[in-house]
C-alpha cells in the first residue's frame, strides 16, 4: 500500500480571506509575531499499488482532473509507503 | 424555445427556473437529471440553476463537472446552444472551463443573501438584449463563494472583448468598492464566453421575474433569450 499525500493551496496572488481572518484572530490572541498565514487542504489517498511512479502519475492526474482548480490553486504530491 | 433545466443532487434553483420558463414565458421546458444524456438538437437553452450541486464538496462545481450530463452540455456548448449558469451554475461553468476564471470565498467570509444593484455593461448578447446598455437593475444574490477571480491576462481579455456583462454597482450605477458584496475583481458579477453563447452570473434573475415578488428586473434576461431564439416575444 502507498499513500499519496496531496496538498492543495491557493496560488500566490489569490487573496485568501480565510487565512486573513485566521491571521487577525491569532494576532488578537496575543501572538504578535505572526507575519502571515496560509491555509491549504491535505488530501490523503491510500492506493493499492507498489509502484511509486504509477502512484505519483495517478495522483497528478487526480489533481488535474478533480482535486485542484489550477486557475487558482497549486498542488504538491508526496508518495509514502505505509 | 425548448429549455432544459439541469438538476444535480443539491440543486435548489431548479423549480424557480422551470417556473419562469414554463409558466411565465410559456415555453416547453424539461428537467434534465445529472445522470441523463441529451443531444445538442434537443434544446435551444440549457439552464444550470443555483444551489449546492453535490454539496459543494471539495469546491463548488468540482464534482458536478464530471457528471454524465456535463458531457451533453459540452457538446451543446460546441454546437453553439445557449447555456446560462446561475449562482452554483456559474461556478460549474467556471470549473468546467466553459467560462474563464474561478470563484473563491467571499472576501468577508460571509454568506450574503440580499438585493444588490447590477450595471448591464453590454446589451449586445442573447442574454441581455432587452436591457439598456449601462442600465442599473436590482437582483438578489445568495452565495458564500462568489468572489470572482481571474489573472490579469484573462481579465484584460475579458475587458477587451466586452465579455464582462454584469458588474456590482450602487443605486446610481457607479461601480464602487462599497457596492461590491463579495470582493470580485473589477466588481464582476457575470461574464460571457468569447463565442457569446454561454453566460454565467452569481445573482439570481429567476428570483425577480414577477410583480408578486416585488421585482421584475430578472424577466428581461429570459425574454432576451426567447427573443434571440424565436425572434419575438410570445
Amino acid at each position: 500500500m502507498l499513500t499519496a499525500k496531496v496538498n492543495v493551496s491557493l496560488k500566490t496572488g489569490v487573496v485568501d480571506p480565510q487565512a486573513g481572518a485566521i491571521k487577525s484572530a491569532l494576532i488578537n490572541l496575543g501572538f504578535k509575531d505572526v507575519q502571515s498565514v496560509s491555509v491549504s487542504k491535505l488530501i490523503e489517498i491510500k492506493l493499492d499499488s507498489d509502484s511509486k511512479g504509477k502512484a505519483r502519475k495517478d495522483a497528478e492526474e487526480m489533481c488535474e482532473k478533480l482535486l485542484a482548480n489550477t486557475v487558482i490553486e497549486n498542488y504538491k504530491i508526496e508518495i509514502t509507503e505505509d | 424555445m425548448r429549455c432544459a433545466v439541469i438538476v444535480f443532487p443539491g440543486t435548489s434553483g431548479d423549480i424557480d427556473c422551470y417556473h419562469v420558463l414554463k409558466e411565465i414565458l410559456g415555453q416547453p421546458t424539461e428537467y434534465v437529471f445529472h445522470k441523463d444524456k441529451f443531444s445538442p438538437e434537443d434544446f435551444d437553452l440549457i439552464v444550470i440553476p443555483g444551489g449546492s450541486a453535490h454539496g459543494d464538496y471539495l469546491r463548488p462545481g468540482a464534482i458536478a463537472k464530471h457528471s454524465e450530463v456535463m458531457r451533453s452540455i459540452l457538446k451543446a456548448a460546441d454546437a453553439g446552444k445557449l447555456i446560462l449558469g446561475i449562482g452554483n451554475g456559474f461556478q460549474i461553468l467556471l470549473e468546467s472551463g466553459l467560462l474563464p476564471g474561478a470563484v473563491i470565498r467571499n472576501n468577508d467570509l460571509k454568506f450574503h443573501c440580499k438585493d444588490i444593484f447590477l450595471k448591464v455593461e453590454h446589451n449586445n448578447t442573447p442574454f441581455t438584449k432587452l436591457y439598456k446598455k449601462a442600465e442599473v437593475i436590482k437582483m438578489p444574490i445568495a452565495h458564500g463563494v462568489g468572489n470572482y477571480f481571474a489573472d490579469s491576462n484573462t481579465l484584460a481579455t475579458l475587458k477587451d472583448r466586452g465579455n464582462i456583462i454584469f458588474t456590482y454597482c450602487n443605486a446610481d450605477g457607479k461601480v464602487t468598492e462599497d457596492a461590491n458584496p463579495n470582493g470580485s475583481v473589477e466588481n464582476i458579477a457575470g461574464i460571457i464566453n468569447e463565442k457569446g453563447n454561454i453566460m454565467g452570473l452569481m445573482p439570481h434573475p429567476e428570483r425577480c421575474c414577477e410583480k408578486i415578488l416585488g421585482n421584475t428586473d430578472g424577466i428581461r434576461l429570459f425574454e432576451s433569450i426567447l427573443q434571440h431564439i424565436e425572434g419575438g416575444i410570445k
